[in-house]
């Protein structure tokens, strides 16, 4: 069983829903992501998504576009980042890491020699942005012969027909974006994100989780009532865009916020329960 | 679009899935796929339909001014000491350049789907103020997303679409030039799919964007075809056009791609010479990627990040290159060549001096290879140049380059 599926299956267990949280590698340096993937997670994430910088991340909003650009300045690299991520793992060797990033950094270093070097440091799932499942064949199979999943993404544009062609690919879980824009969008509609998670569910028994546009407790609390688990990332990176100067608050900062998302789902866990 | 030309090879692609080859593609995230689908079957079916093609037409002869003319250089051509040279004058067209071919075919798409708003990236501002124009005319809302460096660079071409009525977005992330306006406008596609039309100004984007710009651009080959025929009673010897994204050459070369007798030059902008790294040439010394929705040759670091570029011309200033010219260039069928900063600037001068034609920058780089070209040709053989457009634009640039105040 892979690290992402028994994950889930704890989770489901204990009928609590999966937090995952996103901060850019490198932002504001790499000892910060090193520091900030273990608080995180002691903070109460159940799994961990490091976004790869890229110099045109074209999914993102201003927040996210901001710590690229941040982590880009220190010129950190892909090989880097494995070692962070293998870093983590020698103190942590449940908790998932997925990298979320764009091809061309992949293609250039070349997919295997990145699923390669992926694996051996301990990352479980890559979600590359822009490849939608026209173009995933190709690397997916790579990443599968080195034990790693991938991650797809179904929009509130995908037909039905799409989802059930995404689905039927899709590895580990299946991330659904909340709505159409950009990463840390504020247009949100609970009703259309319930909606959506009902239809991928309808064709697929991997775990269902809802990011973009997911910023506090409240919001993460009602999502996760209708799915598997929800992906913070804007508002946590934001912790760390306005503390610059002072990393530890900034660390502390992103601390407390994690803890309260957590908190707000938690809440709804046990409202289910007594239900 | 006319569907006999794409009966044999070179003219033949994309294949279904978007590719020229490797390149090409779309690579986008899953939201905009719909989008893509969605415009690449409606283009598919209206271009098909003789009504929407017929008011095109109209529109290039009554709007932008087609056909343009294809005027023979003599005084130049004799200077030189060489082949016969032709200048294509798209810089006659409205707006002074070849961008409205393009502005004014997807607008029109645009109005047939029912779209309210377009939204466009601009560089140097010429595609920017076409689509302005295009929108103004059609009463379409307008947003174009440039640069913040190139806002400041460009002031007259700012205000020139705020007259037309479109609303100027400045970009402030990444390099702050025309590739980050284009992320910033794919942001917005994204976020407004719905009502919104995204007009990409040049050959590349994901698919069917390269198929449709060199289809709306192809206007200028299909003319230069027959004006050839007409005016020299044979088909060229040789194609030369200048290679930012691509569309003005793509333009120009399409229809010629499988006259086995016409060479195609590409021309890149060398910048301050390809040794030094500042340049804006993807094809001379760039490697292949994907940014923008395409595969397709990239200036990029061995980490695969996307390099900032550099030229005299703002036009050519793009780190990509169309996914048709990656695939023509490996295929050997069109030469990429490089003209610097330097070179295009002499060429400039020269051309206005002896031509009374002012091209403009990108232009410059196209006509500075043609000199060299022409000199190694006999007097018998015949080149066409796509005078993309003109140079008003440019005086500034030049201008300050020489230290005057204008």
């Amino acid at each position: 069983m892979s690290r992402i599926a028994k994950r889930f299956s704890d989770l489901a267990s204990k009928n609590r829903k999966a937090l995952i949280t996103y901060v850019v590698a490198g932002d504001p340096t790499l000892d910060i992501t090193n520091t900030l993937m273990h608080e995180m997670v002691a903070s109460g994430a159940d799994l961990l998504e490091l976004g790869v910088p890229f110099s045109d991340p074209m999914a993102e909003g201003p927040i996210i576009q901001a710590a690229h650009e941040r982590a880009l300045s220190n010129s950190v690299t892909l090989t880097q980042i494995f070692e962070v991520v293998s870093r983590f793992r020698q103190k942590d060797k449940e908790t998932p890491v997925v990298l979320m990033g764009y091809a061309n950094p992949i293609e250039r270093m070349s997919y295997e020699k990145f699923a390669r070097a992926a694996s051996d440091a301990g990352v479980d799932a890559v979600l590359t942005v822009d490849l939608p499942i026209e173009e995933i064949a190709f690397s997916s199979r790579i990443f599968a012969e080195f034990g790693l999943e991938s991650i797809l993404l179904v929009s509130p544009t995908s037909s039905e027909e799409r989802i059930h062609r995404i689905v039927s690919k899709a590895e580990g879980f299946i991330y659904s974006v909340a709505l159409t824009g950009v990463t840390g969008d504020k247009n949100l509609d609970f009703n259309q994100v319930k909606s959506q998670v009902m239809s991928i569910r309808r064709l697929s028994s991997l775990p269902v989780v809802v990011g973009f546009g997911i910023k506090d407790a409240e919001t993460a609390k009602s999502i996760s009532s209708v799915s598997d688990g929800v992906v913070v990332g804007s508002a946590i990176v934001d912790c760390l865009a306005k503390q610059l100067l002072a990393p530890s608050i900034a660390i502390s900062n992103v601390r407390s916020f994690v803890s309260a998302i957590r908190d707000g789902m938690d809440g709804i866990a046990y409202d289910l329960q007594v239900d | 679009m006319n569907t006999d030309m794409r009966a044999s090879a070179f003219s033949s692609m994309p294949d279904e899935d978007g590719k020229f080859g490797i390149f090409g593609g779309r690579f986008v995230s899953e939201t905009l796929v719909s989008a893509l689908s969605e415009l690449e079957e409606f283009y598919k079916k209206i271009s098909s339909e003789e009504k929407f093609m017929e008011q095109l037409d109209e529109d290039l002869v009554s709007y932008v001014g087609r056909p343009t003319p294809l005027y023979e250089a003599n005084r130049w051509s004799d200077q030189i000491g060489g082949a016969r040279i032709l200048f294509k004058r798209e810089d006659l067209n409205h707006t002074g350049a070849h961008k409205i071919n393009n502005a004014v075919g997807q607008a029109l798409l645009a109005k047939h789907m029912g779209k309210t708003r377009i939204i466009a990236e601009t560089g140097a501002g010429q595609h920017g103020v076409a689509t302005a124009t295009i929108a103004a005319r059609l009463g379409l809302e307008c947003q174009i997303f440039m640069g913040e460096k190139d806002i400041k660079r460009q002031e007259l071409n700012v205000y020139r679409m705020k007259l037309l009525g479109a609303e100027v977005v400045s970009v402030c992330s990444g390099s702050r030039t025309l590739k980050d306006a284009m992320n910033e406008a794919m942001r917005d596609w994204v976020t407004r799919v719905d009502d919104t039309f995204y007009v990409i100004g040049t050959v590349a984007g994901p698919h069917p964007y390269p198929m449709l710009v060199r289809d709306f651009q192809s206007v200028i080959g299909r003319e230069a075809r027959i004006q050839s025929l007409d005016k020299i009673g044979r088909l060229p010897d040789a194609l030369v056009a200048c290679v930012g994204g691509g569309s003005n050459a793509i333009g120009l070369f399409y229809p010629f791609l499988d006259d086995a007798g016409v060479s195609m030059f590409g021309v890149e902008a060398g910048g301050k010479g390809l040794e030094t790294g500042q340049h804006a040439a993807p094809l001379n010394s760039g490697l292949p990627g994907i940014l923008h929705g395409n595969r397709t040759y990239l200036m990029q670091t061995n980490d695969g990040q996307i390099m900032d570029t550099h030229s005299v011309s703002a036009g050519l200033d793009y780190p990509g290159v169309g996914p048709e010219h990656a695939w023509l260039k490996d295929i050997g069928r069109v030469e990429y060549v490089v003209s610097s900063d330097e070179e295009a600037l002499a060429a400039f001068q020269n051309v206005t001096r002896i031509e009374g034609i002012m091209p403009a920058l990108e232009t410059a780089h196209a006509l500075a290879y043609t000199e060299k070209l022409a000199a190694d040709l006999d007097s018998d053989k015949c080149i066409i140049v796509n005078f993309s457009g003109r140079g008003d634009k440019d005086i500034q640039t030049v201008a300050q380059l020489k230290g005057i105040e204008v």
